[in-house]
């Protein structure tokens, strides 16, 4: 059979793509939707994952352009690369969405999550807490003389770790808003 | 109201309605009244422009808008009202979608302050519709309702067909607001990409020119793509002397009777074009989508072929089958660009490859794959379909079919010249969609011959139409191949759950003659084979509708056949072979 000299590498107008055929190891990709800020088009896009058995790790969603009414929308979804190349082909084409970024192969990106802890903990155990606190540079936002809710924000890594750090310490409460990225430097 | 400097026309919603469809150079709606679109069958009512046509049920309207669209170009448009209106049109909606045809289905809602009330005759419908549409739209003020049915318009037809929604509530209907004209060039950013990259052309031209066993595979989207599309394609054909196969869906796009013509390939295709499929080293996709029907066993499929697939929606490419090269673009105008860059590089081909490829692809011709043992005592059913397409295929014909066997043996015994003449439900399957689709068919081409080849228990799933077909004086021809049997399930239940045939039988049929005499049509019923050409002769000559009763053997199998979970070059040709038994694993599948 005769190679083809095909030029490496993924271009937004090319369908071609040069993966590995036979890497089918699930991959985890950050995916940043730009779409129109409209009735039901978070139930489109949500529809679509569960529709077509996607994974949906982590979701985030609101409008960040009030003028123009567009919403940003930051999945964290896995699958091997054959079912990423499908979710971003199945989400670029729908009619609300205007672009559709794979920050993890799109060059480096910063990833933040926000996280709210409440702690229940008495004695030296309240102390320790407030130390961890300190070091993972997470603020005091509330507090009773029994409790205190923590606000951390960092990559879900950063967060998870403080997250198994208060549990023997008296975590009885945790809320996340989900990954918001953006891709690092100049270009968009 | 203050004037403004572009004072545009105040009217209801309803109005705007009807003038929006005009607009779009409308002509005909399918559809059927209901308390929330009251207000817009007023209007409709109120005018001679569009034509409306009562169906009997709303699953009808929207099989027989497909009908419509898929033999004309044009966008098929259908109205219904809410709740059960809405919901009897899902099934058409994602037949439609499957299909990629286009067409534009209009829902009444309960008015806005009752929205989320339960209130009587409401459903979610832009959320039950959401998945089985391209794109859907519930519309809460009248000052947007034109743009958005323009948009609704543009959004159907552009980049890969589709069916659209617009729901609109009561209230919105009788509001007054502006009109919107429709605009020569819609503002709307939905643009998909038409034109192909040049560089991958290029790699595509250069693989083309280099191929041994070249095959061409084409799909539905030659068809849509417009007329151009196949002549363009018949172009390729006839310079590079390649052969060419098609799926169900794409047959048409070039003649039955071309000298390079393989048949249909895929679980029921042919033997040679499945063989020259899976042996090729060039595989040329054009406007098809490697379905499972295709494809057969994924692992297996074509194996030593350099694969390039052009197509204008991204997510079908590598969705399947990983392709080599995978071009983004219109047919029309990927395939004009492709003809242009390989003539001007000279129009190279292997000539002598070529002709021992063609020499192989003769030998398998030569099994003659179609081959069945017909019988003087009862009609085979592919000796109908045999039959019916002698006597009509020099016609100005148009042939739409249900979902089964007959579906499958229409598409082996029936051969199209042109695009746009063969209308079949194939990616949902969706069981009586002929014959509403016939109706469809027959109102774009009044002067038309329109025969729908059915089976009886697709045929009965929307048998209701009769009153449509007999209000318009439709002279639709329901050819029914009539083996009282659920076919294909139980050519399967034969194959696969060892001849225990669960429920797949009619044990209630009607009599369709007094059927058709029930409703004041003709009904004519054909038992024994060598009364088959003059009946059918007097089916096509009577001048109005006809019920065709053709009864036929009862337990034929349509091969050739591709089992599930077996490769191309695993066909089975007949029955009694004893390798023929379908493994475990290939049952699973559907």
């Amino acid at each position: 059979m005769q190679k083809l000299s095909l030029k490496k590498g993924v271009s937004r107008k090319s369908a071609y793509n040069l993966r590995d055929p036979k890497n089918d190891k699930p991959e985890r990709h950050t995916l940043a939707i730009l779409v129109d800020n409209e009735s039901g088009v978070l139930a489109r896009v949500i529809g679509l994952f569960s529709g077509r058995g996607y994974n949906i790790d982590s979701l985030t969603v609101a409008e960040v352009d009030h003028t123009g009414n567009l919403s940003r929308i930051t999945i964290v979804t896995s699958g091997t690369p054959s079912v990423i190349e499908q979710i971003k082909a199945q989400l670029s084409r729908m009619i609300p969405v205007h672009d559709v970024h794979d920050l993890t192969v799109e060059g480096k990106s910063v990833e933040r999550e926000l996280a709210l802890f409440k702690v229940f903990a008495k004695g030296e155990k309240r102390v320790e807490s407030l130390r961890l606190a300190d070091v993972f540079r997470a603020k005091v936002v509330d507090s009773t003389l029994a409790s205190f809710t923590f606000e951390l924000t960092g990559t879900p890594e950063k967060i998870d770790a403080f997250a198994d750090l208060m549990v023997p310490l008296g975590l009885k409460e945790i809320a996340r808003t989900g990954v918001a990225a953006l891709a690092r430097g100049g270009g968009n | 109201m203050s004037k403004e400097v572009n004072p545009q026309k105040i009217t209801s919603g309803a109005e705007i309605v009807v003038n929006a469809l005009i607009d779009q150079g409308v002509d005909t709606i399918f559809g059927y009244p209901g308390g929330a679109v009251l207000p817009i069958y007023d209007e409709i009512f109120k005018q001679t422009t569009i034509k409306h046509v009562l169906v009997r049920h709303e699953q009808g309207a929207v099989h027989a808008a497909e009908g419509y669209a898929r033999s004309t170009g044009r966008p098929g448009v259908v109205l219904v009202t809410s709740g059960p209106g809405a919901t009897n049109a899902v099934t058409g909606l994602t037949d439609a979608l499957m299909d990629s045809i286009p067409i534009v289905v209009l829902t009444g809602q309960v008015p806005t302050f009752m929205i989320g009330n339960d209130a009587f005759q409401e459903a979610d419908t832009v959320g039950i519709t959401r998945p089985c549409t391209k794109h859907n739209w519930l519309v809460k003020d009248t000052d947007i309702l034109a743009e958005i049915i323009h948009e609704a318009f543009h959004v159907s037809m552009t980049g890969r067909p589709g069916p659209v929604l617009v729901d609109i509530p009561k209230d919105v209907q009788f509001a007054a607001g502006k009109y919107q004209k429709r605009k020569k060039h819609p503002n709307n950013r939905y643009a998909p990409q038409t034109v192909p990259s040049d560089q991958l052309l290029l790699r595509a031209v250069e693989a083309f020119e280099n191929s041994k066993k070249p095959i061409l595979y084409t799909g539905g989207g030659v068809v849509n793509s417009g007329d151009q599309a196949s002549n363009l394609i018949r172009k390729l054909i006839a310079e590079s002397n390649f052969p060419i196969t098609s799926t169900l869906m794409g047959l048409g796009c070039y003649p039955a009777s071309g000298k390079n013509w393989l048949g249909m390939l895929g679980m029921h295709g042919t033997y040679e074009a499945n063989m020259a499929m899976h042996d090729c080293d060039f595989m040329f996709c054009i406007g098809a989508r490697f379905d499972d029907r295709i494809t057969g066993k994924t692992d297996e499929f074509s194996p030593n072929s350099i694969k390039v697939h052009i197509d204008i929606d991204p997510s079908s490419i590598n969705k399947n089958i990983l392709v080599d090269i995978g071009i983004i673009g219109d047919i029309e105008v990927s395939i004009e660009k492709f003809l242009k860059l390989w003539k001007d590089r000279g129009s190279k081909r292997n000539t002598k490859e070529l002709k021992s490829w063609w020499k192989e692809i003769e030998n398998w011709k030569e099994i003659d794959c179609l081959n069945f043992n017909n019988s003087t005592k009862v009609i085979k059913p592919q000796y109908a379909l045999q039959t019916l397409e002698k006597l009509t295929k020099k016609m100005d014909r148009y042939v739409t079919t249900e979902v089964g066997q007959h579906q499958m043996w229409a598409a082996q015994f029936m051969g199209f010249e042109e695009p746009r003449r063969w209308m079949t439900s194939g990616g949902l399957g969706t069981m009586g969609y002929g014959f509403p689709a016939s109706i469809g068919v027959q109102i774009a081409h009044p002067k038309s011959l329109v025969i729908n080849v059915a089976g009886e228990a697709s045929w009965l799933m929307n048998m209701q139409e009769l009153g449509t077909t007999v209000q318009y004086k439709l002279p639709v021809k329901q050819f029914i191949i009539n083996n009282q049997r659920l076919g294909m399930v139980r050519q399967w239940q034969e194959l696969l759950h060892g001849g225990r045939y669960s429920h797949s039988w009619s044990d209630a049929l009607p009599d369709f003659v007094k059927l058709a005499e029930a409703y004041g049509i003709k009904g004519i019923r054909c038992e024994k084979p060598d009364e088959l050409e003059e009946s059918i002769m007097e089916m096509i000559q009577y001048d109005g509708p006809v019920i065709f009763d053709c009864v036929v053997e009862k337990h034929e199998n349509c091969f050739p056949m591709i089992p599930s979970g077996k490769a191309h070059n695993e066909m089975i040709l007949e029955a009694n072979q004893p390798e023929n038994k379908i493994e475990k694993s290939g049952a699973v599948l559907v």
